[in-house]
């Protein structure tokens, strides 16, 4: 499914003396099966584009496609119920969010809250806790005798339960140490690449956004600062920094590296193996200057 | 001479129901005007830690002294004054209805006047550049200005120790930086003592000690220099290796002539250099 925001503005309680303008002339294309990444600082617009791609904003101006449906200010909407059906969405510590007896009932609740029967919902608990590397066994349990960790992941696995066609993770990994955090992101790069799932990353972390995202947009002070591949985007990393943004540490690593050489490396690295090469090629070249 | 602020003695932690300890027989200190990083993979103990300090908990063995004073029911009212804590998650830590309000919670409680109540609220707030939203309500704030609000709090007490429990883990690298820096220059002015809980091992490799919890207890104690040199056992017990030393290992392993693992990304651009002018 493809969602597209259109020249999307949106300002907090409109018309008041609150209002507060968040975004605007905001367009990005997420077309179905592509890894977005939304990268900015905190207040630069980025939850409220999340809202968006399910419709929990309308947008005060512009337009939000997500599928066949187009979402504007225009008119009240009814049944939005399809497109969060269709659009998860993995909020900023889902497992705040558990409430049910068993792992099994949580799992469940989504599903069943969109008309799925008890039985298809439990068949889906079994096939998405296995999903998120967790055992058949923890089904039973009551969520809050696990650990942080598998309560992140019971709560990830209520998402991939209603079989979304885009899933949208608010800073999937925050809280957790570098081991979970890997195998969190390892595990949804893999839903990506397996059920061509278009996934939406918001996050901090540039690290992240290089590694796994096809796309990233920056967004700054409301409006989309750049967009382009991780490779175009850290081509020319000053002006993330000028922004005060981190740029990944290899990014960081290739500029230190190139004032001190005086020399530019043949490309662009975004990888450990990459740097690694090209400075191994610097090597074999031979002399400086 | 080093002059110890806080020991922790033998201690031993079990919460209510669980049959692991969280804490095993764990014993070191913390020195007068350092910053310590404790760090561990999630669930080896380094929270639970940073609950018995404030006693929120107590331990089930062992004993923990802060300030020369031994902590129990007794004495917690007064060791609280000592220690500030910054928690991870800022909505479960702001109790006013505005920011000034929340700094001013804890000050009203401990009986400062109003007069200098006042100037801290303020200043405080400057501190953490959360000055312009004096009045703002705690819900118009992101996550990361609520942290920064709660780290003004207790920077307004002036305490002698804070306990960063994985406080910066919610911010944004610049807010990350800035948050980092003001408690830098306050230890630096009030000669205070840090101690932080964290996961970002670019932070700790700026303390001047890192501790590192595995599975309840103290697995190992040192500089900076010293734990990043353990290496891929770091990342056995769930950890990660800093940047440039992983990419120092990388570089070695292609035959590229280096002394030893560099902690900082200035270090071993300098060696690449002078390896590369040398040849």
């Amino acid at each position: 499914m493809d969602i597209s925001l259109q020249q999307v503005e949106y300002r907090y309680q409109a018309n008041s003396p609150f209002e507060r303008l968040a975004i605007q002339n905001v367009s990005i294309d997420i077309p179905s099966g592509t890894y977005l990444a939304i990268i900015g600082h905190t207040g630069s617009g980025k939850s409220t584009i999340l809202q968006h791609l399910n419709a929990i904003l309308r947008p005060t101006e512009g337009k939000v496609v997500i599928g066949d449906r187009e979402v504007t200010n225009a008119k009240k909407q009814k049944n939005l119920k399809e497109i969060r059906k269709r659009v998860g969405i993995v909020f900023q510590f889902p497992e705040h969010q558990l409430f049910e007896e068993t792992v099994e009932k949580d799992i469940c609740f989504g599903p069943m809250n969109f008309g799925v029967s008890e039985a298809d919902a439990k068949v889906r608990a079994r096939k998405a806790i296995k999903q998120v590397g967790l055992s058949e066994e923890i089904l039973q349990k009551s969520p809050f005798d696990l650990s942080g960790g598998q309560m992140r992941r019971v709560a990830i696995a209520g998402v991939l339960a209603m079989e979304p066609d885009v899933i949208v993770l608010d800073e999937p990994t925050a809280g957790l140490d570098p081991r979970g955090r890997k195998e969190i992101m390892d595990m949804f790069y893999q839903l990506h690449k397996e059920r061509n799932l278009s996934t939406v990353l918001v996050t901090h972390s540039m690290e992240d956004a290089s590694q796994y995202a096809d796309q990233i947009v920056i967004m700054h002070q409301g409006q989309v600062y750049k967009k382009g591949t991780p490779r175009e985007i850290f081509h020319s990393p000053d002006g993330l920094i000028e922004l005060g943004l981190d740029v990944p540490e290899v990014v960081r690593f290739q500029q230190k590296l190139e004032a001190a050489f005086k020399t530019k490396l043949a490309k662009t690295c975004i990888t450990l193996d990459e740097l690694t090469d090209e400075i191994d090629q610097l090597f074999k070249r031979g002399e400086p200057k | 001479m080093k002059n110890p602020v806080v020991t922790i003695e033998n201690v031993s932690f079990k919460y209510d129901g669980q049959e692991q300890y969280a804490l095993k027989d764990v014993s070191f200190q913390i020195y007068d005007d350092e910053w310590l990083a404790i760090v561990g993979h999630n669930g080896s103990g380094k929270s639970t830690l940073a609950k018995l300090l404030n006693g929120l908990q107590f331990p089930e063995e062992g004993r923990i002294q802060i300030g020369g004073i031994d902590l129990t029911e007794e004495t917690v009212w007064d060791i609280r004054k000592l220690i500030g804590m910054v928690f991870q998650n800022p909505d479960n830590q702001f109790v006013g209805t505005t920011v000034q309000d929340d700094v001013a919670f804890g000050l009203e409680n401990n009986g400062i006047p109003r007069e200098d109540m006042v100037e801290r609220v303020q200043s405080s707030l400057k501190s953490v550049k959360m000055e312009q939203f004096l009045d703002q309500e705690p819900h118009h704030l992101s996550g990361g200005q609520k942290q920064r609000v709660a780290i003004a709090g207790v920077i307004a007490l002036r305490p002698k120790i804070i306990v960063l429990d994985e406080a910066t883990s919610m911010l944004d690298p610049r807010g990350r930086e800035e948050v980092l820096d003001t408690i830098r220059q306050l230890k630096n002015d009030h000669q205070m003592t840090v101690i932080s809980i964290t996961h970002d091992l670019e932070e700790a490799a700026k303390a001047d000690r890192i501790i590192v919890m595995n599975g309840g207890e103290l697995y190992r104690e040192g500089t900076p220099e010293e734990i990043f040199q353990m290496d891929e056992e770091l990342v056995k017990l769930g950890l990660d290796i800093p940047f440039p030393v992983k990419m120092s290992k990388m570089l070695k392993a292609k035959g590229i002539p280096l002394n030893k693992h560099y902690l900082s990304e200035e270090e071993l651009v300098t060696q690449l250099w002078t390896s590369h002018s040398n040849k």
